[in-house]
């Protein structure tokens, strides 16, 4: 379903959802300030204390400050809850001092069954006998559990005793008939924890071909496998599976996945390189390279630039010291630093922004778009404009971009570029609409000024000679096409 | 349950005996444990328990210090450690080496591990393994239900996406099916189960498996809530995955709301402290604006600012008697709304700004041409642009899944330069990121069958290039298989409006979402309810995949006078957003019916993308 162009400006004209924008200049901001200075004036007369909110809680119960509590320990493990009382009464932090409230009934009650309480009626109809055992724990175990050790369960009764929770010995599960029975009832029984425990009794009775040759027709149950031996770690294990199944995708994503706990940056480029040459598809494989090019690179960068930085010769460290090493950041972010700290350098070092640019193979949009950001934040106007400049065969100078204009000028603006900057970024805005609310929100009058006369539109041109200084030139020129017969005003 | 005139809805049962139950089950577990100890909580337990029980409740029961579960085990001198722990290996581990070094060190000490919700299997093979077995006592406790608000039950346990979703691990389908048995033990019973999904099927059957054997006595007994919707979340990926513009569903989008309360930093204040709110019911001025289009939300708290200085302004023409009245019976309720005032309307503010900085409008847009399904090439460029300029990485993701979801997976050159792009604007090791959402499903490429039959490749050799391009897209939109199109259009997830959409007086679910989309989930829901089954929707469910039930429970007595029949209990397995649940308040009020959300946990679009990061051991 695609509409032409022409009905879908339409449609975004039309549409409904222009009720609600979340432009700033928007009424709607002025009706919450509006609300905000009236709120504000209200200060006065209710300011003092500040504990009402805290205290609010849906129950009307009190709410504690375990989390708070749990803070205070880390910092200072030595003093014990007396002093942490005392303090939190004292209110000194967010949390206002809540009075001591023993729990309205006991435990003992609860297993009494009948409660005099009006709320717990339908509790205590609930907590007949049997459904006690939902909410007590069972703590106490009858003595007698212990023995069905050794009883002779079915594979369903002892995966239905499992799902509650009650020991239950595997040891007789010998034949692998019976073991494979026992895992199927495990899994017919949904119960995730009981598949676990039952895969974990196979892999301990089981040669592994064995085991792996049953799960590969069990996916359920593969997926458990495969989950518990992720979060126990045994790697080894995990991969001869991985391998077992074919699956060689995996095999290679779960051993890349190891540099993440490799902290030491040598080792892991080294870990790295040893990626390169796993069982990815074609496109992976070009990104490992990568990632394993890219620490390379930012090892000597690092190097390099710390000695700079420590040796104070270089005045752009001086000025702009490093905010944090440029280890294992993504490209983008290296693009940006050597944007900003290296942007001069000739191509042929490491750290240049072209070098990168080749060597990543970085699309044109993303270079300009990382180089605007850096300079811009330099407040290199210069380096904006020669961004930006492109020559014809015949001399001429062009202006051109790989991204939206407005995009430009939303990035300068963000640096606080100077009027004149940033007029001439608005002028390039193709869409007339965008370019008249970009060079309204950032006073370029003369943009404006210029995009209504073009426009023929005499009352818009009119109305803005208010948005004007008295008597400046913007006004003297607004002044000058007003008077200028040669317009032929739409209006 | 027949959508039959409008009436006012129920009220929700109420909740606060859960957290009653699980208070109580926490104290006779420590008490277990006689004497005094210290206590180390798992980092992810501490808010749930902070809404159920506070310092001075564990200080009775003999708590002296408490530690959070970490990797640098704590100096302490006590003679007895308590652990509250989530089941988990790597817990296990750092418990072990707690053990083992006290052991080394010839110290004796009690150690007990109470496991929330439940134990599992592996954990203790760990202990058995690490030779602490007989060391440490185990226990579990059952808090399997933490009551949000008046209609909200989280499980929190965040983890439940990935474990399931992405890793086919049944493990909490148990807990789920647990803590179905208590809700319809303490509420039901439920006469009426619907539901969709895999392991919502799974859940069910287990939950049926536990009631048979409990054989608790239900017959007779009058149920507050009667039915129950069981929704897996891969149902309906696509509206999770949306910006939010419901009140609420922006503060959690822009400050995360956490178990319930949200911590707003000086930019709201206004102020140098930030400050915690707890969001629900009970605040008077975020009950009524949190279900509303954040358009409205301004007028709304305009119009109550103007209200308060009114009601202030009272006070000038007061004698000493009305002045005293007025101090000491309305001041406070004042002053309390004056300070709920001034946080939302700051946090509005603080919304506003980082919206309008981050390209908001233009993201919306984006986002409602993919779900309409048109420019998406000019979607795919906003996309690319988006990931260029390195915005947050979770957004650029969210952005990437939603165009596989609406077109049924990307071109596959499209695939590969995004791909591309965004491991050189976020770091390579992403790699792994891709991997695992094409595991899920969410971003995926199409196979290259799919993009071009026989006749398109004869018709674009014959036209210049730029007409095929066009050309090429048309066909792929007819020649695609796209599941999500294909329902939106069964269902009308677009509504077709003339006009402007009024966002202040909505005339459907879809103004959640700025009156561009009826969420998918909350649809379904809808039909289901209506038609009190499936009858009807069988083209739609089998795009989505099968697994639908809907059971009858014949031993409840089914008396359409209970108000429990107009109560329905939403399972969200695998999280619930926030728009979610504004979108079927609003059905609830059209309806005449009560909407109670249970929920693994509450989500959105950036902790889904989360959950699919890899991240060191």
């Amino acid at each position: 379903m695609s509409r032409a162009r022409g009905d879908e400006e339409e449609y975004w004209h039309s549409s409904k959802f222009r009720a609600f924008t979340f432009d700033d200049e928007d009424d709607e901001l002025s009706q919450l300030k509006e609300s905000k200075r009236a709120v504000n004036s209200l200060r006065d007369i209710v300011d003092d204390d500040d504990d009402d909110l805290e205290r609010v809680s849906w129950s009307g119960e009190p709410v504690g400050s375990i989390s708070w509590s749990i803070k205070e320990t880390s910092s200072s493990s030595t003093s014990s809850l007396e002093g942490r009382d005392s303090s939190l009464q004292k209110g000194s932090s967010s949390y206002a001092a809540f009075p001591k409230q023993v729990s309205s009934y006991s435990l003992s009650s609860l297993f009494k069954g009948r409660n005099k309480l009006p709320s717990f009626q339908s509790l205590s109809d609930a907590l007949s006998d049997t459904g006690v055992k939902n909410y007590a724990p069972e703590l106490r175990r009858p003595k007698a559990e212990y023995k069905d050790y050794s009883s002779d369960w079915s594979p369903k009764d002892t995966v239905r005793r499992m799902q509650r929770g009650k020991i239950c010995s595997l040891e007789r599960f010998r034949s692998l008939q019976d073991k494979l029975v026992l895992l199927d009832e495990a899994v017919a029984g949904h119960d995730g924890n009981v598949i676990t425990a039952v895969l974990i009794f196979l892999k301990r009775t089981l040669r592994r071909e064995i085991l792996f040759r049953e799960l590969e027709v069990r996916q359920v149950a593969l997926c458990h496998l495969i989950h518990f031996l992720k979060e126990t770690g045994e790697q080894k294990l995990l991969l001869d599976l991985l391998r077992f199944l074919d699956r060689t995708e995996e095999v290679a994503l779960s051993q890349y996945r190891e540099h993440l706990n490799i902290q030491d940056v040598e080792k892991r480029r080294e870990f790295l390189k040893g990626c390169i040459g796993l069982p990815f598809s074609a496109e992976d494989t070009s990104h490992i390279q990568d990632h394993y090019t890219l620490l390379e690179r930012q090892i000597i960068i690092e190097a390099n630039d710390r000695h700079l930085e420590s040796a104070g010769q270089s005045e752009i460290f001086r000025k702009y010291p490093r905010k944090a090493s440029i280890l294992n950041m993504p490209l983008v972010t290296t693009l940006f630093y050597s944007c900003f700290y290296h942007y001069t350098e000739a191509e042929g070092t490491f750290s240049s922004p072209t070098n990168l640019k080749k060597t990543f193979k970085i699309p044109d949009k993303q270079y300009v778009l990382t180089a605007l950001a850096a300079r811009a934040k330099l407040r290199a106007w210069d380096d904006v404009d020669a961004l930006f400049t492109t020559k014809n065969w015949l001399g001429y100078t062009k202006k051109k971009a790989p991204i939206g204009f407005h995009r430009v000028v939303e990035i300068l603006q963000r640096n606080n570029a100077p009027v004149q900057v940033l007029q001439e970024y608005v002028r390039l805005v193709e869409d007339v609409e965008t370019r008249l609310n970009l060079a309204t929100k950032y006073k370029c009058h003369d943009v404006v000024i210029e995009t209504y006369r073009d426009l023929k539109d005499r009352i818009q041109l009119t109305a803005y000679k208010c948005k004007v200084e008295r008597g400046s030139a913007d006004e003297e020129k607004i002044n000058s096409i007003l008077n200028n017969m040669q317009i032929r005003w739409k209006n | 349950m027949a959508f039959a005139g409008r009436r006012d809805a129920p009220e929700a049962p109420d909740f606060g005996i859960l957290k009653r139950l699980a208070r109580d089950q926490l104290i006779y577990l420590l008490e277990q444990l006689p004497g005094k100890k210290d206590l180390f909580i798992e980092a992810d337990l501490m808010s749930p328990l902070d809404r159920i029980a506070n310092v001075s409740i564990l200080k009775q029961h003999e708590v002296d210090k408490l530690y959070k579960v970490e990797s640098r085990p704590a100096p302490s001198s006590s003679d007895q450690f308590c652990f509250l722990v989530r089941p988990r290996i790597r817990t296990m581990r750092y418990i072990a080496d707690i053990v083992n070094a006290d052991k080394m060190s010839g110290r004796s000490r009690k150690y007990k591990i109470i496991f929330s919700p439940q134990k599992f299997y592996a954990c203790e093979m760990v202990l058995e393994e690490e030779g602490v077995f007989g060391d440490v006592t185990c226990d579990e406790w059952s808090f399997y239900l933490l009551p949000l608000d008046e209609d909200i039950i989280s499980m929190e346990l965040p983890e439940f996406f990935r474990d399931y979703f992405l890793e086919g691990d049944h493990r909490w389908i148990n807990s789920i099916a647990r803590a179905l048995q208590l809700l319809n033990s303490l509420y039901g019973p439920f006469g009426k189960v619907y539901g969709i999904g895999r392991c919502a099927k799974m859940s069910y059957e287990l939950w049926r498996d536990l009631e048979e054997e409990s054989e608790g006595d239900s017959q007779g007994r009058k149920p507050e809530i009667g039915n129950i919707f069981l929704m897996d979340r891969d149902t309906d990926y696509v509206t999770a995955l949306c910006s939010q513009v419901v009140y609420e569903g922006l503060v959690d989008d822009t400050f995360r709301i956490k178990c319930g309360s949200v911590d707003f930093g000086p930019d709201v204040t206004s102020s140098d402290k930030s400050i915690k709110v707890l969001l629900n019911a009970q605040d008077k001025v975020f009950s009524q604006i949190r279900n509303e289009h954040f358009s409205s939300v301004f007028g709304f708290l305009s119009q109550k600012s103007r209200n308060l200085q009114a009601q202030y302004d009272r006070r000038r023409g007061m004698d000493i008697k009305q002045m005293k009245n007025f101090v000491s019976q309305e001041l406070k309720g004042l002053k309390q709304e004056h300070r709920l005032l001034s946080l939302h309307i700051g946090a509005c503010e603080s919304i506003m700004k980082k919206k309008t900085k981050q390209d908001f409008q233009e993201m919306i847009k984006a986002e409602h041409s993919l779900l309409e399904g048109f420019d998406i090439r000019e979607s795919t460029s906003f996309i690319e642009e988006h990931i260029d300029r390195q915005v947050s990485p979770t957004e650029s993701l969210r952005l990437m899944c939603l165009l596989s979801l609406t077109e049924n997976g990307l071109v596959p050159k499209d695939y590969r330069s995004l791909k591309t792009q965004y491991l050189q604007s976020y770091g390579p090791e992403h790699l792994l990121t891709f991997h695992n959402l094409k595991r899920m499903g969410l971003l995926t490429e199409q196979s290259a069958g799919e993009t071009l039959t026989a006749v398109e490749s004869k018709v674009s050799k014959l036209v210049t290039d730029r007409a095929a391009g066009k050309i090429t897209d048309a066909f792929n939109s007819l020649a695609r298989k796209s599941n999500f199109r294909a329902i939106s259009k069964k269902l009308g997830l677009i509504p077709r409006v003339d006009g402007e959409y009024d966002l202040k007086m909505p005339r459907d679910m879809a103004y959640v979402f700025s009156g561009a989309y009826v969420p998918l989930s909350c649809k379904i829901i809808e039909q289901v309810l209506e038609r009190r089954g499936w009858l009807g929707l069988e083209e739609v469910v089998r795009l989505l995949n099968g697994n639908e039930f809907s059971v009858s429970d014949s031993a409840v007595e089914d008396n359409p006078a209970w108000e429990s029949q107009r109560v329905v209990l939403a399972v969200f397995l695998g999280g619930c957003t926030f728009s979610e649940m504004a979108a079927l308040r609003f059905l609830g009020r059209e309806r005449g019916c009560k909407f109670i959300f249970l929920t693994t946990a509450i989500t959105n679009s950036a902790r889904m993308m989360e959950a699919t990061i890899e991240a060191k051991a």
